[in-house]
């Protein structure tokens, strides 16, 4: 029992040590890299590479007064960003990192993420509505919407690769493409359509509407502040790790060894050193994708909402839905 | 209110069915963003200028911070003959005159009147060269210093002993 406990709780640790480390990382890189990407230098001057900036934000959001607005309902205005990090930290929980580290190992693991992916829906529009704030409640309709609309659409990618695995378990799933192919070359529409969807999901340019400097100012947290602030910044960033990791899980062979590593490891002969390969090819895998996320977000520009409601429900759902007809039909006929 | 027989016509181009596709026209995008990115991590290029390190070096006409020329005595070139106070479009030159006290006068009747007091107000001042112009003894200048910002409004006033410090070049 006590063991138990102590497992448990050396998980949890592992999962929030892993999180709160990688989200000052990804922070630095999307202001190096953006400012890389337009001829700035960004921040460099605290630390290594201006590494320490992050460390300095952090002392900087904790020390500023933490406010209340007097028209609030602060129950639900204090609720909001202590759940803000809950969802995408659970999801990312059940995604296995290698063969030996998988945290929340259930045979419904896909649900499981889809689950706590419609939960991220609740901090948001909680605090849009908590602060009293017409452009906060703005934000976080415009947010919801657009969560729903695209979640369909990246269910439907899901599902038809779900027909080709036909296993809700993740390590059932990297099995699968480890012995077969890729899920990206099965199936590179769904892939896309999948990725699409992310940028959606996480409130990310070119998709960022629930922010609009110049209509809605900041969105959903706009009255928030301090520490609390940085909660909703960190559950984005923490959000958009998550969301890499299960589109590497569920397209790109999740921890399965990259091109040449599997050589490496046969050549050397020890068998410890194949959980660390699958661990560095699964770390670089979600790198690419957090670096997409940084370039496509310094490389295209926004889109209107209505734009953004066209391309969700005109676009993307009649696409991915004859695309899984489509991967329904093959599944069929070739199983 | 009639609006008559006015006609409105859509100029608005339609557009091209690549255009709409949206997806070939974004690796182009992105490929510009990735060889800036290459630049700058790679390569360590920026257009940034480090400031309080890296200096921009403006041009020879560049009008900033005022001083008075000196003569070789260390005497200001000024003979207050309120050309410059005259021609400010901003009004923000005061000189008083005065006459030189013979004794400590080596040119003797060239600069036979100086300024007591010369205030520039350069709260108010636009920088315009107007008073650099109208000098006819090229006494007041432009240096080429830009780094006016000072800690109270009175250090932003422009006296005489301020303004006859030795600039070399136009700083
Ligand atoms: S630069 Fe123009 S505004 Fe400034 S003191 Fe000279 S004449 Fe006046
Ligand atoms: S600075 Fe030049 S224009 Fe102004 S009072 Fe002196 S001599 Fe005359």
């Amino acid at each position: 029992m006590v063991t138990e406990m102590m497992v448990l709780l050396a998980k949890v640790v592992f999962i929030f040590a892993l999180c709160i480390g990688a989200v000052p990382f990804c922070v630095w890189f999307e202001r190096r890299g953006s400012a890389w990407m337009q001829g700035r230098l960004g921040p460099n001057r605290l630390g290594p590479f201006g590494l320490f900036q992050l460390v300095a934000d952090m002392i900087k959001f904790f020390f500023k007064e933490s406010f209340i607005p007097q028209n609030s309902h602060k129950f639900l205005y204090l609720l909001a960003p202590a759940i803000a990090l809950v969802p995408p930290m659970a999801a990312i929980a059940s995604i296995p990192f290698c063969s030996e580290i998988h945290l929340v190992n259930l045979n419904v693991g896909v649900l499981l993420i889809l689950a706590f992916t419609g939960l991220e829906i609740y901090p948001i529009i909680l605090s849009g509505w908590a602060s009293n704030n017409k452009y906060s409640m703005l934000g976080a309709l415009r947010a919801s919407s657009q969560l729903i609309s695209y979640e369909i659409s990246m269910s439907m990618a899901l599902l038809s690769m779900l027909l080709v695995y036909g296993t809700f378990d993740l390590t059932e799933i990297i099995r699968y493409q480890q012995e077969h192919h890729w899920g990206v070359l099965l199936n590179p529409l769904a892939a896309l359509i999948f990725w699409v969807a992310t940028y959606a999901e996480t409130n990310r340019l070119p998709f960022d509407l629930a922010e609009g400097d110049s209509e809605i100012v900041a969105g959903y947290h706009l009255e928030y502040g301090a520490m609390k602030f940085a909660i909703f910044f960190m559950s984005e960033y923490v959000a958009m790790i998550m969301v890499s990791a299960f589109l590497v899980t569920l397209f790109f062979g999740g921890y399965a060894l990259l091109p040449g590593m599997s050589w490496v490891v046969s050549a050397s002969g020890k068998a410890f050193l194949l959980p660390v390969f699958e661990l560095f090819s699964f770390f670089l895998k979600v790198a690419f994708f957090m670096f997409l996320f940084v370039w496509v977000r310094w490389s295209l520009p926004r889109f209107r909402f209505d734009q953004l409601m066209h391309l969700g429900w005109n676009i993307l759902f009649p696409l991915s839905l004859a695309n899984l007809l489509l991967m329904g039909a093959v599944a069929y006929f070739l199983r | 209110m009639s609006t008559g027989n006015i006609k409105t016509t859509n100029v608005s181009r339609p557009y091209t069915w690549k255009e709409r596709l949206y997806l070939l026209t974004i690796p182009k995008g992105f490929l510009v963003t990735l060889r800036y990115f290459i630049r700058g991590f790679f390569l360590r290029k920026s257009n940034t200028i480090s400031y309080p390190e890296e200096r921009r070096n403006y041009s020879e006409r560049f009008r900033g911070m005022h001083f008075i020329s000196l003569d070789e005595n260390k005497l200001e070139n000024c003979t207050a003959c309120y050309l410059c106070q005259t021609v400010c479009p901003a009004k923000c030159i005061t000189i008083t005159a005065e006459e030189r006290d013979p004794k400590e006068n080596p040119v003797g009747v060239a600069k036979e009147k100086r300024p007591k007091a010369f205030d520039i107000d350069a709260l108010r001042c636009c920088f315009c060269g107007m008073c650099e112009e109208a000098c006819p003894k090229d006494a007041i200048k432009m240096s080429r210093n830009y780094e006016l910002a000072v800690h109270t409004r009175e250090m932003a006033m422009y006296d005489l002993k301020h303004l006859s410090r030795e600039v070399k070049n136009r700083g």
